[in-house]
């Protein structure tokens, strides 16, 4: 697949809903890419610790929260970028094993590693000669 | 190449002027209008905030998974090159693809800082996948506090 082009702008979250705290909420940039045993979910979160990020799966919701902490040093002079919190949700079909996500971060990305449900993976059939 | 003035000499301080004026006029439409643009918008990847405290000047950029190694920065006088690429790690042919935002590529951004900086002393960290550089103000650009004698 060809590659996507590294863009500047963030994707500010339109008043899907209304939040209780201030500043901007992003939702971070995603792939998502299904391979025979997983569905791989990376996700940008530059900013966020391990500690201030909550994934959520609630009834076929996975949720992904995270919260940036503001560092900045000094006065601002010059600003092309808003820090502010991400957040982003997806529905997860019932073929995903729901008790094996695993998730990790690293260096600002989020890889979420959802495994198919043994039903979902695509099984050969043997046919029997007689 | 994206070169990008932060701050312009007295000369063209009208210019300046016009240019808070201007960033004043859309910010207030588009809080009106509910835009989403905030600050300005960058001239090429990765957008920087730029922040001063007496001593230093930060740059701040974030480069969500790019490895240090594929970061280079070079400090000349008083204009910073950031350079550098983002690798997406391979996946494998056997990968069908739902969603693809996150972008990958080569990028390069020049900037002129507002006071020459003490290059031997600028350092750099990446953190969480944002990268802060610290550049320290040259001596002759730090502020001094002139005593006054009494007569």
């Amino acid at each position: 697949m060809a590659e996507k082009e590294l863009k500047v702008d963030k994707k500010e979250v339109q008043n899907a809903q209304e939040f209780t705290q201030e500043g901007p909420v992003f939702n971070p940039d995603v792939d998502i890419y299904e391979t025979e045993e997983n569905l791989v979910l990376i996700a940008d979160l530059p900013g966020v610790q391990t500690e201030d990020l909550d994934i959520d799966l609630n009834e076929n919701t996975l949720t992904i929260n995270g919260h940036v902490k503001k560092v900045t040093k000094g006065t601002s002079v010059y600003r092309e970028y808003e820090c502010g919190d991400y957040k982003r949700s997806f529905t997860v079909s019932s073929v995903i094993d729901q008790n094996k996500i695993k998730a990790e971060l690293k260096n600002g990305v989020l890889r979420v590693v959802l495994p198919k449900a043994e039903a979902a993976k695509p099984r050969k059939i043997q046919i029997r000669t007689q | 190449m994206a070169f990008t003035t932060i701050f312009q000499p007295t000369g063209y301080n009208r210019l300046y002027q016009y240019d808070i004026l201007q960033n004043e006029m859309n910010r207030l439409f588009d809080s009106f209008f509910g835009g989403q643009r905030r600050g300005r918008r960058s001239a090429g990847f990765p957008a920087l905030n730029v922040s001063q405290d007496t001593d230093n000047i930060y740059v701040t950029a974030e480069l969500p998974g790019i490895d240090v190694n594929d970061v280079e920065i070079n400090v000349n006088g008083d204009s910073l090159h950031i350079k550098g690429e983002r690798k997406l790690p391979e996946t494998g042919s056997n990968v069908r693809y739902h969603r693809q935002e996150r972008g990958s590529g080569q990028f390069s951004r020049t900037i002129q800082l507002p006071f020459p900086v003490n290059t031997e002393k600028v350092s750099a960290e990446m953190k969480l996948g944002v990268l802060t550089i610290s550049l320290p103000k040259a001596d002759e650009a730090k502020p001094r506090k002139i005593n006054i004698k009494t007569a």
